[in-house]
């Protein structure tokens, strides 16, 4: 086989386990725009918010520790104690529903009924607050983050491709684990969207909020709800993507490589999502190995927006979006 | 009713009275956003050491040095607005630690008067004096730190290089692509092939460019990153068992938390300098004394002796000796912004005066003069052991190849003065 054919094989792998963590980056944004109309765009920010307090109760920070020092002119920053992971994991799953509850108390619960483009504005300063607060309860340095992840090439894989294709192909061990992940996240999203009666409100309230309204579904449990799952898929992707670089505030900014993956799979799909995710991670590696070069590197950024655009000019709504139907 | 507004007048003249004006410099940081880990401990340390100064002796020549701190969040036009809005309180001279500020500062400072240190980092030509008056990037610039690292590799193949391959994994920005010339001017004289490898800010997601890396098999990857660039850069070399001691990274690639979340498979991994490695200077015992121990320190206190604290640190003292300087040579206390633009150009650095300080060996030695602006461009290099948590120092301060970058100062800052109708000064 040709050894350009080879590599490109590898590349397309490695683009596909990169696009699922895209798409579970992406998964976020999809479940708040179902269920509420809502572009949030502090999904980002929940992720690296998320990972900041998994870091922070396993290490046993103390939260808010600057501020209390200036104020009371203590020296504290740690409790002493460390936390095990999974039971961290699931104390920072309670912080995240805590902050679901508070976003839509004290934000959307007052913004009920209005445009769109206001509930975007108004995850736009959720953004730029949630980012403060983290900074201000966690600190800014870089944080190491350890769940017992496993990183690195996956020997097996190697060598078997090896006595194959006589090259090994590489693929990181993280990358296979978050794939599994992201299966058993959409499988679980969509047996609970399709199996359980908070699943079904929701999907009703997605539909027709209004009417499901009337049928007695509560919109303020439904929110929350949504919010604290869309909370959970941010812990999952700030855990992957934190564990790749360190716990730090640009892992915000992976925000900016759903939006591609949104604009390709649609806004309301969350099978749109991953396949939506896995198209831009593909093509973007597969155009950067092909053309890269040729053009000076550092292709993969605006290549994915060229590929959602070109979608998009075929394809509104996405891939697996809801047709618009407009009737007169 | 005469004789209170006379009171009044009086009181107020008191109150407004002659006070000692303070020495002002700004402190153009950025502890917020995505390059917050490597601006705290910078802006930290270069906080301290005025703090220090302040406390331990009452400032410089008898005036305390106010420092003014405005965060730019590694933004360049917060940074810009951070200039304008600092500049009317008399600052002294500007460290924005970025390239990006720099370069729309560069002509703002030169039309105020008000000089601007960019130490290793910055525009590379400004170091011709002849040209750029009020910019300064002492004690070594981006093209030392390109020649820095081909000489040690050269030493490690016993002078030559050629047939050799070496990859530049590079932040793609005015940043990033500062080496790119010198390296390729340097591969044209040692026989190396150079391929160049950009990484988008930030640079979260590298993995294109580390199984090109895996593909075409370098014999040395050389890395000009920042961020979190350069933490999934060391991880990606990890996860593709490229040889650690193969890799090294520019003096902003090379703090400890850039090769931390990589754990113990980034030993060996290296990264070039410019200063001193740890805290086993008296300078910090004093630091502890004064500052840290009084509650008086700019951060948690828990950085000192770490990279970007220690440069931090480092900006600061060569602040402080070029206000001594200027304070020296105008026979005044309280200077000007021109009076420290001569202090900064007639500064001397050198062993008696590091070690008077408590910083003995911490930076080369070197002198300042009209003509050079950058200093001696002396590169060391060290070396990360995870499992003592420390880096280790492999080799001096070196000198770099001042042929190769003393023609490309030559030619980049002649077309800036062409451009801009600069007349050459120092003649």
């Amino acid at each position: 086989m040709p050894e350009q054919l080879v590599f490109a094989m590898e590349v397309i792998l490695n683009g596909l386990m990169a696009g699922v963590l895209y798409a579970l980056v992406a998964l976020g944004f999809v479940l708040i725009y179902k269920a509420s109309g809502i572009f949030n765009y502090a999904q980002g920010v929940m992720a690296l918010f998320a990972a900041m307090t998994l870091v922070g109760i396993m290490k046993g920070q103390v939260p808010f520790a600057h501020l209390i020092n200036a104020i009371f002119g203590t020296h504290i920053h740690y409790f002493g104690w460390n936390v095990p992971a999974l039971l961290a994991i699931l104390m920072t799953m309670a912080v995240m529903v805590l902050l679901a509850w508070a976003v839509q108390r004290f934000v959307m619960r007052h913004l009920v009924g209005q445009e769109p483009i206001i509930l975007f504005m108004a995850t736009i300063g959720l953004a730029y607050f949630l980012e403060g607060v983290a900074d201000l309860m966690w600190g800014s340095e870089i944080k190491t983050l350890d769940v017992g992840l496993p990183q690195g090439i996956n020997l097996w894989i190697d060598e078997t491709t090896y006595n194959i294709f006589d090259y090994g192909f590489f693929i990181d061990n993280l990358d296979i684990v978050a794939t599994i992940i992201a299966a058993l996240l959409v499988a679980a999203l969509v047996a609970f969207s399709q199996y359980t009666k908070q699943g079904r409100a929701m999907r009703a309230v997605a539909d027709d909020h209004q009417a499901a309204l009337s049928v007695g579904i509560s919109l303020n449990f439904i929110w929350v709800m949504v919010w604290s799952v869309a909370g959970f898929v941010a812990l999952v992707a700030g855990i992957m993507w934190g564990t790749k670089s360190g716990v730090q505030f640009s892992l915000s900014l992976i925000a900016l490589k759903a939006l591609p993956v949104l604009m390709l799979g649609g806004f309301t799909s969350i099978p749109g999502a991953i396949v939506g995710g896995l198209i831009i991670g593909v093509g973007e590696k597969l155009f950067e190995f092909a053309l890269g070069p040729a053009l000076g590197g550092a292709t993969e950024n605006w290549f994915a927006y060229v590929l959602a655009l070109i979608f998009l000019v075929f394809r509104p709504q996405g891939l697996f979006g809801e047709k618009i139907i407009e009737r007169v | 009713m005469n004789k209170t507004l006379a009171t009044m007048a009086l009181g107020a003249l008191m109150a407004a009275g002659p006070a000692m004006a303070d020495l002002v410099i700004p402190d153009l940081s950025y502890r917020t956003g995505p390059y917050a880990a490597g601006g705290i401990p910078f802006s930290d340390g270069y906080n301290d050491y005025f703090t220090l100064l302040n406390e331990r002796d009452g400032g410089i020549g008898g005036v305390p040095v106010r420092v003014v701190e405005c965060e730019t969040g590694y933004n360049t036009e917060k940074g810009v607005e951070c200039y304008e809005s600092t500049k009317g309180e008399g600052a002294l001279v500007y460290q924005p630690l970025s390239t990006g500020i720099t370069y729309q500062l560069i002509p703002k400072v030169t039309a105020d008067g008000i000089p601007l240190h960019t130490m290793g980092y910055g525009r590379t030509s400004a170091a011709n004096g002849k040209v750029f008056s009020n910019v300064f990037n002492y004690p070594a610039n981006y093209w030392n730190g390109a020649s820095g690292a081909i000489n040690y590799l050269l030493s490690e193949n016993g002078g030559d290089l050629s047939g050799k391959k070496i990859a530049l994994v590079y932040h793609n920005s005015a940043y990033g692509k500062e080496p790119i010339r010198t390296l390729e001017m340097l591969a044209e004289k040692h026989g190396y092939e150079l391929s160049l490898l950009p990484v988008d800010h930030p640079g979260q997601e590298q993995k294109s460019q580390w199984l090109q890396i895996r593909r075409e098999k370098p014999d040395y990857v050389v890395m000009w990153g920042w961020g979190v660039m350069n933490q999934v850069a060391v991880q990606e070399a990890a996860n593709i068992r490229f040889p650690m001691e193969n890799f090294i990274g520019v003096w902003w690639s090379g703090a400890e938390f850039d090769v931390e979340p990589a754990g113990e498979k980034a030993t060996g991994y290296k990264a070039l300098t410019f200063t001193g490695l740890g805290d086993d200077y008296p300078v910090y015992d004093e630091l502890r004394k004064y500052v840290v121990d009084g509650g008086k320190a700019a951060g948690a206190g828990d950085q000192l002796g770490a990279v970007q604290y220690n440069r931090g640190l480092y900006a600061a003292m060569l602040a402080a000796e070029a206000i001594k300087t200027a304070q020296e040579m105008h026979g005044v206390a309280e200077i000007t912004p021109a009076m420290m633009r001569d202090g900064m150009e007639a500064l001397e650095i050198t062993n008696a005066k590091m070690e008077g300080l408590g910083m003995a060996g911490f930076g080369p030695e070197f002198s300042v003069s009209c003509e050079n602006h950058g200093g001696p461009g002396l590169v060391g290099v060290v070396q990360w052991d995870a499992s003592t948590g420390t880096w280790n120092s492999i080799q001096d301060f070196m000198p770099t190849d001042a042929e190769v970058i003393g023609q490309l100062i030559a030619e980049d800052s002649a077309a800036y003065a062409a451009e801009n109708n600069i007349e050459e000064r120092c003649n």
